[in-house]
């Protein structure tokens, strides 16, 4: 369990139990460099307590989580985020009383402490990162407009260009293109596309239409435990995933 | 110069309010008021800095403390015991048991100054004091309040607590600290008569000009990453600490300072008034420093300081005539702001002058006749 591996993720035998109840049981799952990789399963299953586990928001019981041979589970969240891991939540979790400059400028990974941010400077680097960003998440046009006023859609692009402003090593989605309009969910295809370029991507997906068109690997996740694991079309043909979860 | 002009000022509307404050307080209340009423306007403006640290830290930090009589009396405390060690000369207490000693501890039948009394014979201790121990104060409560990220009701009802505990504490001691009465009978500053009226008007003006530099300097932090922080965080905490940020750090910061600024009121409070007692330390006046802010307008420095000046002047005219009447009035008003205009005087201001501004350009286009060509495009929505 403490060799080092050349997985960015590499995650052994995590178990977390609420009050005896495994929501995640001995999960071991492996993520490598620039490699997207999608995690589905029925509700319940345990996909958002993986990502609450990988950056800290819960503690796991047993088991290891390993970035970068990094042990995650002894450090606190903002220490997580500081070694390069980004999670954006499942509802759209942006700044709604800042712009969309501001959203971005919040989230730019420098002036982290208290006196960082007291004195720091919005000087022409900064606004040139922002502004390659805005380009990206395709709000460049709306950069001085209060986040509140954005679309569903927009929003959720936001928290990820939000995310992609700190250049994570491995950038967490839950859930991204939830309550996405047909035309939303392919722009967001690509945009995911690009960005897996250079880093290690894991979203949670229920939208199986999404996740055929993005995804890598695939893991389906039942009870806590890994039902089964590879290419997408594998997966869909195996007999136990098409029982729980794909035959419904 | 444009770093003075938008940090510091808040940009054209920043600039015009502060501006227009300090000609109120510098120029025309000295101008037109007599010597008395200017000394109680001063008195008011001490709890116009408890009233704007609230809005660093409720309004923008989303923190409610019902807990700066705690820092508010601390400052004012500290002051005291410096005037009241040097009112208490031997000479001055000649007719006591115990010579050279507050008397208030000599009608406690205490015989020697306590230890913690002893440095505040320095003055320069007595004003590093006054920062010092509520900030350090406000940092121990946050660090063992928001570390464990014990937030919003629960964190008021703390603050509140340990107000009552501090009031309980200063009343039962008598001895030490002069008990239900306070500090009384402060005369000299450094041998400087402070009852005289021009010691007084000093005092205002320096107090007026201390308020100013705080503003300043709370629009300084709030003008910079670290404010636009503070609103991320009453927003969406978890969005925050998740882009890498140390929550607690940011609100515990913010409550220090908070208690700094709240601490020189108090001081200047002894100062201007010639007592501190344990009524300006506990709940009562905790909560009015809210109605305060919350009148004025949370969100606003300035506003915050006539919400102080606005509920003050009630209090003293309404009191004067139906005593019992004030506290169901000032309670009427918190109720009427708080669901009519949650964001106070500040909140109608903003309203009302964007309403005169356009009304003055409208008429000045009438007057150009001519049709501006909109070059900046409003950005139209995709939804």
């Amino acid at each position: 369990m403490n060799s080092n591996t050349d997985f960015t993720l590499a995650i052994e035998g995590l178990t977390v139990s609420f009050d005896g109840f495994k929501a995640v049981d001995d999960l071991n799952l492996y993520i490598d460099k620039n490699e997207l990789h999608v995690v589905i399963g029925p509700n319940g299953a345990g996909k958002t307590t993986v990502l609450d586990l990988i950056c800290g928001k819960t503690k796991s019981t047993s088991g290891s989580i390993k970035f970068l041979n990094k042990e995650l589970t002894k450090l606190s969240e903002h220490e997580i985020v500081r070694q390069g891991v980004g999670r954006k939540f499942q509802t759209p979790s942006i700044y709604e009383n800042l712009t969309v400059l501001e959203n971005l400028e919040v989230s730019y990974p420098y002036g982290r402490g208290v006196f960082g941010s007291l004195f720091f400077r919005r000087g022409t680097a900064v606004i040139n990162k922002i502004n390659d960003i805005a380009e990206e998440i395709m709000l460049v046009d709306v950069l001085d407009t209060e986040a509140a006023l954005l679309s569903h859609g927009q929003k959720q692009w936001l928290e990820i260009g939000m995310l992609l402003i700190q250049d994570p090593q491995l950038l967490m989605l839950d859930e991204p293109v939830a309550g996405m309009s047909v035309k939303e969910r392919e722009q967001t295809a690509d945009l995911l596309k690009k960005i897996s370029k250079g880093r290690s991507v894991l979203v949670i997906e229920h939208d199986m239409e999404f996740v055929e068109r993005i995804a890598q690997k695939v893991t389906v996740l039942h009870q806590g435990k890994i039902l089964a694991a590879g290419e997408m079309s594998e997966v869909q043909k195996d007999p136990s995933v098409i029982e729980v979860y794909l035959g419904h | 110069m444009t770093f003075v002009y938008q940090k510091l000022m808040g940009g054209k509307s920043g600039l015009t309010g502060f501006v227009i404050l300090a000609a109120l307080i510098l120029v025309i209340f000295p101008l037109f008021l007599d010597s008395f009423r200017l000394n109680l306007v001063g008195k008011y403006l001490t709890y116009a800095f408890a009233a704007v640290s609230l809005v660093l830290i409720w309004g923008y930090g989303g923190v409610l403390s019902l807990g700066q009589g705690i820092f508010f009396g601390l400052g004012g405390y500290g002051m005291a015991m410096f005037l009241k060690l040097e009112a208490s000369s031997v000479a001055n207490t000649a007719i006591q048991s115990t010579p050279g000693i507050p008397d208030f501890m000599d009608w406690n039948q205490i015989t020697s100054l306590p230890w913690f009394w002893e440095p505040f014979n320095s003055f320069t201790f007595t004003i590093l004091a006054i920062l010092i121990i509520p900030t350090v104060f406000a940092y121990i409560i946050g660090a063992a309040m928001f570390k464990r990220r014990v937030g919003g009701v629960y964190f008021a009802i703390i603050t509140q607590v340990i107000a009552v505990i501090l009031t309980i504490l200063i009343v039962g001691q008598q001895g030490f600290t002069g008990g239900i009465n306070g500090i009384t009978d402060l005369r000299t500053l450094n041998g400087w008569d402070i009852t005289s009226d021009s010691a007084k008007n000093l005092f205002y003006f320096i107090n007026c000009a201390l308020l100013l530099t705080v503003i300043i300097i709370s629009r300084f932090i709030l003008t910079s990453k670290f404010g636009s922080l503070l609103l991320a965080i009453r927003d969406k905490e978890d969005r925050v600490r998740f882009s890498g940020y140390d929550v607690s750090n940011f609100k515990i910061f913010v409550f220090c300072f908070a208690a700094l600024i709240s601490a020189i009121g108090g001081a200047m409070f002894t100062l201007q008034v010639g007592f501190m007692s344990p009524s300006f330390v506990g709940i009562v006046p905790s909560i009015e420093m809210v109605i305060f802010a919350a009148v004025g307008g949370r969100m606003s420095l300035i506003g915050a300081v006539y919400g102080t000046l606005l509920i003050n002047f009630g209090k003293t005219g309404f009191s004067e005539s139906f005593p019992e009447l004030w506290l169901f009035l000032m309670g009427g008003l918190f109720i009427g702001v708080v669901m009519f205009f949650p964001n106070g005087l500040a909140g109608l201001w903003h309203d009302y002058s964007h309403h005169i501004t356009n009304k003055f350009a409208f008429i000045s286009n009438l007057f150009k006749r001519k049709v501006s060509v909109t070059s900046d495009a409003p950005v139209t929505q995709k939804n």
